[in-house]
């Protein structure tokens, strides 16, 4: 089997600048920052983002949008990053606002291989503009479409050197999804151990979504 | 008493035992200091967490905040979860009330608190998924904002859901939409239906059991 633990530099050389990434975190908890500056260290460039939010200027992929690495971003949030914001206004960035759980199925199902969400939530409302609705037992419902990328980029508590993840309270959020939805998965992890040290129930990744790890703090 | 501090009050005497609870960031997240002694109610984050303490400082821990970010801790019994999970709580019908702050709600009870349109553009984050899915919603704001009414005959700013909210609590009043119209249930104290009228954009229809908040001043 391949080793997966590679280096930071390795692993963010393998994304080409235009790229579609998947990037975990909530207003950066949980977010593999490390992964994130190094793109900005290697220049990458015109990159889609998909991720819950924005996090603020000087904070995990904010600072993506700060240097004018993203051409295009599909999230929840961005009322913490004013970078966002005027970008989006200039017209030098495409925003696509999501409802946060419509975002979370969405990725899931580019994951699970389903071929879309009903939902609810965006109903009568500018969500709605250019979507399919259809009514099941009366309820009107979004047809949302499911969400994949090239690379999905996730943060970890653990990680064992098959790629199997922990994720620690409110840092799991969005990792899990991303996890099913990326072509290439590059996991960023606080603690890398050796195979065995995490017992099967308690793995919430398992090793064979995940192609690269990474450590969190540079050793 | 500040006008927050009373709104904060008056919402937290809706949550019962044992209820499922989310906070909006901003003025609802006080309610959770005021919870009625022998009322144990159960705060979630939609970040992935049930069982969350209010804010805290020391003991940081940095993989645990609220949607704000701000840290927080897990009280004894909590669990956490993924987005999808925690939003399968949201919209499956698990979530017994939302509070929620507003820029603008309407006669038909519609609430609007997602965007300004050239002016404000945060995104609406969780907001749409709570409005549409929570069992009970209730707003949380003041009653109007820089001399302009906030409840309005239909709003001008974008809907966070076309779902009828179940509360509207405000520094002035507490009004209940209906089938019927904005049913005007109980007035700050201190506060006139006269000015409550005068300080909302649309018709009222004032309940024959109107009664003051039940507030301690």
């Amino acid at each position: 089997m391949k080793n997966k633990l590679i280096s930071l530099e390795d692993a963010v050389a393998r994304i080409p600048d235009g790229a579609s990434l998947l990037i975990g975190g909530f207003m950066a908890v949980g977010g593999p920052n490390r992964l994130v500056d190094e793109l900005i260290r290697q220049g990458k460039r015109d990159l889609t983002i998909i991720a819950n939010d924005t996090a603020r200027p000087n904070n995990g992929l904010g600072k993506l949008v700060v240097e004018k690495l993203v051409r295009r971003v599909v999230t929840s949030h961005i009322g913490l990053n004013p970078e966002t914001q005027k970008q989006m206004i200039a017209g030098a960035i495409e925003v696509e606002l999501v409802p946060q759980g419509t975002l979370a199925e969405r990725i899931r199902a580019g994951g699970v291989g389903l071929g879309g969400v009903l939902t609810a939530t965006g109903v009568g409302t500018i969500v709605e503009e250019g979507k399919r609705t259809v009514e099941i037992d009366g309820v009107t419902y979004l047809l949302e479409m499911p969400i994949k990328a090239d690379f999905a980029l996730v943060a970890a508590k653990q990680a064992d050197l098959y790629g199997n993840l922990t994720y620690a309270l409110t840092a799991r959020n969005f990792n899990p999804l991303m996890a099913m939805a990326g072509a290439t998965v590059i996991a960023e992890a606080e603690d890398i151990l050796p195979v065995g040290c995490i017992p099967p129930d308690a793995v919430m990744t398992p090793s064979v979504l995940v192609d690269y790890i990474v450590a969190a703090t540079p050793r | 008493m500040d006008e927050k501090t009373l709104i904060a009050k008056r919402v937290a005497l809706e949550l019962m035992d044992g209820d499922l609870v989310n906070l909006g960031i901003g003025l609802p997240t006080l309610v959770a200091r005021y919870v009625p002694p022998g009322r144990h109610v159960f705060f979630q984050s939609e970040n992935g967490i049930v069982g969350m303490s209010g804010p805290i400082t020391g003991a940081e821990n940095h993989d645990l905040t609220d949607a704000g970010g701000s840290p927080i801790s897990a009280l004894p019994g909590a669990a956490s979860f993924d987005s999808a999970f925690s939003f399968g709580l949201i919209r499956g019908g698990h979530l017994d009330v939302t509070v929620l702050g507003g820029l603008q709600v309407d006669r038909e009870g519609r609430l609007a608190n997602w965007m300004v349109p050239g002016k404000m553009v945060p995104g609406m984050g969780g907001a749409m998924d709570l409005v549409t899915g929570a069992r009970r919603v209730i707003v949380a704001m003041q009653h109007s904002a820089k001399g302009e009414a906030k409840i309005v005959e239909r709003c001008v700013l974008p809907l966070t859901s076309v779902r009828r909210v179940d509360l509207v609590v405000t520094d002035l009043a507490v009004i209940e939409p209906t089938d019927a119209g904005l049913v005007l249930k109980e007035t700050a104290p201190g506060v006139t239906v006269e000015q409550v009228i005068a300080n909302t954009g649309c018709e009222l229809i004032v309940a024959p059991d109107l009664r003051s908040m039940p507030i301690e001043g």
